[in-house]
């Protein structure tokens, strides 16, 4: 089956194209990009105004299934991600079970497979039970499918384990994602240690809870020269060790996610405890914000991710304290990253959209996606970026509204995903997908 | 002047205005307390419910007190932090206790934000009796009216918080009240009990307590929860004592005149001695029973605003 999309300006920092052209596409890949293309019989997609960029990848999801799907499902999830603009999703292993064996993993990708809308690509565990003491089987992971490993939402305190995992990855050419945050300083933590966590009288988490362990695992990956990726950075400290790192040309990586440059501490005091603003790493200073959009800006961030963390209404509608931490992100990622960084010039929409879809390619070795070279998978997301929509809970396809954006005004929308060459946003039920 | 919100949440929510006006409300229903019939029929008809997940005494007795005195009715309710987990959530037991058509729900918990949650949740009036390491407005106000009273004025006073500050929502709700009033105030106690940025409040930080004593003419002294030992905050109580408690050798360095202060249940030997808890200068028992008129002041403000 051929697609056309048609006279959309396309955006591909990968190939550097930044102007109105047609896109072919024939079987699921890319054909052909140009001006005045003529395909019989084809399909045809009118884009003109709209943008038309690669698929964005979130190296960053949880899709809660198995374990919790009262939250989210691998079927939900995907389809949240398709309303984001989303075609690829990396999920986090810390399911119930986690994913530390094959048959988890294999579980995973069936069902992704059978329900799923989008590509789903599976972490793998650092260490068996994500319990930071004994490595899983990496290798075994790696041929059911995995691409990467990570114990997220855990640290690996033990720094002989994560150096050994550094190491032994290296065989695999996989990334080991860390999760910064020396437990021991982020005890009984529910927000950003600093003033208004004083004013609020609640617990805090202090930014060098991120920074110890950041700068431990950068030392770890120069000690063992495996590739250290780390997730969620908040911090400022954390930005200029790992710029620091990467002059020094120790093989790390890392990612933001858009809260941590579009809200601060300072949201938990204006919303009055609203525990939409409780997430790990917590919400930060003016000044981490300030330093994650530089960070952004000079590519110490290589990507933007969104840590979508659903939890039910009834998790999250309680004290401050007992609530979970966490926020959904699937559905306001590209928006909050017009909104946020292109449409207040931090950076051009090449550069923004680069973090979403190229650079994750490339870190975790996504062969044919991430841009629109020819002869790539389809994976397109076509967006209204001067339409300005209101975020409703109810917009939400997620099965979990968790969101401290709900009621803002952001633009850049999504108008369809496609993946694989096929539109699967908006849903038409009937594909049967 | 009305008070502006429904509810009284924290001291950091009022501006001075309002908390002088719940000071001199107050002073009206303290006089009452000395004639023979000590009720008035403001609040009849009205309800209120004292909501406590956490133990309390002299706090809950106090609005219970204070809402028999205004002639509402009142109901305690005692719910153990275990029940809360187990259970039902905060907005569904607050909002049971509105379809019971409650007027008034005084909230004391364990937790920062639980009054502000049902706030946002509920039209009932809403009253933070002490929620986490938050507020403690009512105590708060009535440290200031107490302070009021003996002092004659609050602007231009020096006055001193010791003890664990980190872990006290009355140190918090004192600071708010005492500077927007126009006091100076210092805070000492050991620095692993003090609060990261709290000098941004406005407060003077001291770690040698003879130097915070000099020239204060009131002291508050707050109660040190022992089991903030074994999680390493300080080494040990003998050491406290030796740095920290209040005794008559140390009283020397502060004015001569000066309050001694104590939100109770004290410690007694531990951070207040004997003889500086039973001084003529200590008016702790004073407190309690301004208390009761100053949580009247409140429930009557709040009630006139609901109108």
């Amino acid at each position: 089956m051929k697609l056309l999309i048609r006279g959309g300006l396309v955006v591909d920092p990968e190939t550097k194209l930044n102007n109105i052209s047609d896109i072919l596409i024939n079987n699921g890949r890319i054909e052909q990009v140009k001006n005045g293309i003529k395909a019989d019989g084809a399909v045809e997609i009118d884009a003109k105004g709209k943008v038309v960029i690669p698929g964005l990848i979130d190296v960053h999801t949880h899709l809660r299934e198995p374990g919790h799907e009262e939250e989210e499902t691998i079927a939900s999830g995907t389809r949240a991600a398709a309303h984001g603009g989303v075609t690829s999703v990396f999920c986090m292993p810390n399911t119930h079970p986690p994913l530390d064996n094959a048959p988890a993993v294999e579980f995973v990708l069936l069902k992704a497979q059978k329900e799923g809308i989008v590509n789903v690509f599976p972490i793998g565990c650092i260490t068996k039970g994500s319990n930071g003491e004994e490595l899983a089987e990496i290798g075994v992971l790696k041929k059911s499918g995995i691409i990467a490993i990570s114990d997220d939402g855990n640290t690996v305190m033990n720094s002989q384990v994560m150096r050994r995992a550094l190491e032994y990855t290296k065989m695999f050419d996989i990334p080991v994602i860390s999760h910064c945050e020396d437990t021991a300083l982020t005890k009984n933590g529910v927000m950003n240690e600093g003033y208004t966590s004083m004013v609020l009288g609640l617990r805090g988490i202090p930014t060098h809870s991120e920074d110890i362990i950041v700068s431990r695992d950068i030392m770890l990956a120069e000690l063992s020269s495996g590739h250290l990726h780390i997730a969620h950075v908040s911090t400022k400290e954390s930005v200029d060790l790992i710029r620091q790192a990467k002059k020094r040309k120790i093989k790390v990586t890392a990612e933001t996610c858009p809260h941590y440059f579009s809200l601060t501490e300072e949201d938990v005091k204006k919303t009055n405890y609203d525990t939409n603003t409780k997430m790990k790493p917590p919400l930060r200073t003016r000044e981490d914000v300030s330093a994650i959009i530089e960070g952004l800006k000079d590519g110490t961030i290589d990507c933007i991710a969104t840590d979508h963390a659903p939890h039910t209404i009834e998790e999250k509608n309680k004290e401050y304290d007992l609530a979970p931490f966490g926020i959904i992100g699937l559905e306001t990622l590209l928006s909050l990253v017009v909104t946020e960084l292109v449409n207040k010039k931090v950076m051009t929409l090449s550069e923004a959209v680069s973090k979403m879809t190229i650079n994750p390619a490339r870190i975790f070795n996504l062969k044919d996606r991430g841009s629109l070279k020819k002869g790539n998978i389809a994976d397109i997301t076509i967006i209204d970026i001067k339409k300005n929509y209101v975020i409703r809970k109810e917009d939400f396809v997620s099965k979990s509204k968790n969101s401290p954006f709900v009621g803002r005004t952001l633009a850049g929308f999504v108008e369809k995903t496609i993946v694989g060459g096929e539109v699967v946003w908006p849903i038409k039920e009937e594909t049967n997908r | 002047m009305p008070l502006k919100s429904k509810d009284l949440l924290g001291l950091e929510y009022l501006d001075k205005k309002e908390i002088e006006l719940i000071l001199d409300t107050a002073r009206p229903f303290k006089d009452l307390f000395t004639r023979s019939i000590k009720k008035v029929p403001t609040l009849r008809g009205k309800t209120v419910v004292n909501l406590f997940y956490e133990p309390s005494t002299r706090t809950r007795t106090s609005f219970e007190i204070a809402a028999k005195r205004l002639s509402a009715d009142l109901v305690n309710i005692a719910v153990s932090t275990s029940s809360v987990v187990k259970g039902e959530s905060l907005i569904d037991t607050g909002k049971t206790f509105e379809a019971m058509k409650a007027d008034f729900i005084v909230i004391r918990h364990s937790l920062a934000g639980a009054p502000a949650v049902l706030a946002r949740n509920l039209n009932a009036s809403i009253i933070n009796a002490g929620d986490g390491f938050h507020e403690h407005p009512s105590q708060g106000l009535l440290d200031l009216f107490t302070i009021r009273e003996k002092k004659k004025r609050i602007a231009g006073l020096k006055i001193l918080l010791v003890g664990d500050i980190l872990h006290s929502r009355v140190a918090k709700s004192n600071i708010w009240g005492l500077t927007k009033l126009g006091a100076e105030v210092r805070v000492v106690g050991p620095p692993t009990l003090i609060p990261y940025k709290i000098e941004e409040l406005g407060v003077k930080v001291y770690y040698d307590i003879e130097k915070a004593l000099e020239g204060v003419d009131v002291i508050n002294i707050l109660r040190i929860q022992l089991e903030r030992q074994q999680e390493s905050l300080f080494p040990s109580v003998h050491e406290y004592i030796e740095l920290f408690q209040m005794n008559k050798e140390r009283l020397k360095f502060a004015k001569p005149d000066a309050l001694i202060m104590h939100p109770g249940p004290m410690n007694r030997g531990i951070e207040i001695s004997s003889d500086v808890a039973d001084s003529a200068n200590a008016v702790i028992n004073e407190q309690v029973t301004n208390g009761i008129a100053v949580r009247m002041a409140v429930l009557y403000l709040l009630s006139a605003k609901k109108r």
